[in-house]
């Protein structure tokens, strides 16, 4: 066939070029520099990654969950690939907590094929876990499932995490810097969809809106937690690796009153969940879906530790 | 939701065309629903080119497409079947000219 007839024609030809990470699957920063500035603290560097890695991986897996199940096909296949990219982040943020600090890494059997960030995301135990708790509710299944949730909580996690990863281009660590370029394409339009859906919601039917409304007040709580500088978050920010995240509210708040704005709809006033055990999900206190997530999202590799995907 | 008066049933249907690279024409690859253009071309990035098939994306209606209708197949196309000299088969076309 020629490129007239078919536009997907030649895509893994000889030019690899287009492909920004190579098209191959097995090291995950290929070609990438991991040294480290010589100040720079490599197992608060490696927390830091856990902690982003985290927020991306755990998240990715709430929105897989929407594939076969989302109100129509196109949305199916765009939350499949919001899913996706995210994955895609974890993967590499993983990999280099992995590469600049070994001693984080679950330690598995002898011989164990399982790469280092995959020991990470399947065979860690939940209070490891870094990320923020409003990744965590099941806001697919259940009754509390629903679409217009998902759209609201994906605004608020993607209006931080563009913010988080634009600042974070300018890391000094060359491997989070580059994972940052890469992220900001994708999150620019996690954000953008999130906000097509969150006024068209708002704007729509009655019950749309009800339910968008709903649905913002359920994830609301989990807000201030984002902007709460963990002491490793506060420590990478002094050796300009990492951002302090208190630092991006003032902005997300901006972008934030724009699209509520735009869909008509004021700010909750709700309160926010507070430390549970005096701590957040940084360090590792999550909540009670959290461990049913793991489950699933563990139980293959755990019941085959030296299966090779 | 579907109680409301003013709300349809199904989202109308969109064409989608995607430019593969630079210098090609825009071809048209399938089709999907959407609510509005802006969720079309949303829909179509989505759907047709996440495995980085295209640099350009047209959406249009479908029912703003006028089409040639299969009874008029004959009149329309026969009489170009058997006209050969119609075709520029007398010039050497050079081998580093692509996409002719």
């Amino acid at each position: 066939m020629t490129d007239r007839e078919s536009v997907y024609d030649g895509l893994l030809g000889e030019d690899t070029s287009q492909w920004a990470f190579g098209t191959s699957f097995e090291d995950p920063l290929a070609g990438v520099d991991t040294t480290l500035p010589d100040d720079v603290d490599a197992p608060v560097l490696a927390a830091y990654c856990l902690m982003l890695g985290d927020d991306a991986l755990v998240y990715s897996h709430r929105l897989s969950q929407w594939a076969s199940n989302a109100p129509d096909l196109e949305d199916d296949i765009a939350l499949s690939n919001i899913a996706l990219d995210l994955l895609g982040q974890a993967r590499l943020l993983l990999a280099r907590a992995a590469a600049a600090d070994g001693t984080c890494v679950p330690v598995l059997l002898q011989g164990s094929p399982v790469p280092a960030e995959d020991a990470l995301a399947y065979f860690r135990d939940e209070a490891d876990f870094r990320n923020v708790r409003l990744v965590e509710p099941d806001d697919v299944g259940g009754p509390a499932g629903d679409f217009a949730v998902t759209i609201a909580r994906l605004l608020l996690f993607s209006t931080y995490r563009l913010a988080l990863m634009e600042r974070l281009r300018s890391s000094r660590d060359p491997v989070l810097a580059a994972v940052a370029v890469k992220a900001v394409k994708e999150v620019a339009y996690h954000r953008d969809y999130a906000g097509r859906w969150f006024v068209t919601l708002a704007r729509g039917t009655e019950e749309s809106r009800r339910r968008l409304l709903a649905g913002l007040g359920s994830v609301w709580p989990l807000h201030d937690e984002l902007f709460g500088a963990h002491s490793v978050e506060t420590l990478v920010a002094e050796q300009g690796v990492g951002v302090d995240p208190s630092t991006l509210a003032t902005h997300v708040d901006v972008v934030l009153a724009q699209v509520l704005s735009a869909a008509g709809v004021e700010p909750p006033t709700l309160a926010q969940v507070g430390p549970v055990a005096g701590g957040t999900g940084r360090d590792g206190r999550h909540s009670e879906q959290m461990g049913r997530l793991l489950a699933e999202m563990q139980s293959v590799a755990r019941a085959h530790p030296s299966g090779l995907w | 939701m579907t109680d409301a008066p003013d709300v349809r049933a199904e989202w109308p249907l969109y064409e989608v065309f995607v430019r593969g690279k630079r210098g090609l024409n825009h071809v048209h690859v399938g089709s999907l629903h959407a609510a509005d253009d802006a969720m079309a071309l949303s829909n179509a990035r989505d759907v047709y080119t996440r495995r980085n098939e295209g640099v350009s994306i047209w959406v249009v209606r479908a029912d703003a497409i006028a089409a040639s209708s299969p009874d008029e197949k004959d009149p329309l196309f026969a009489p170009a079947g058997d006209k050969v000299y119609r075709h520029p088969t007398f010039y050497a076309i050079p081998d580093d000219v692509p996409h002719l």
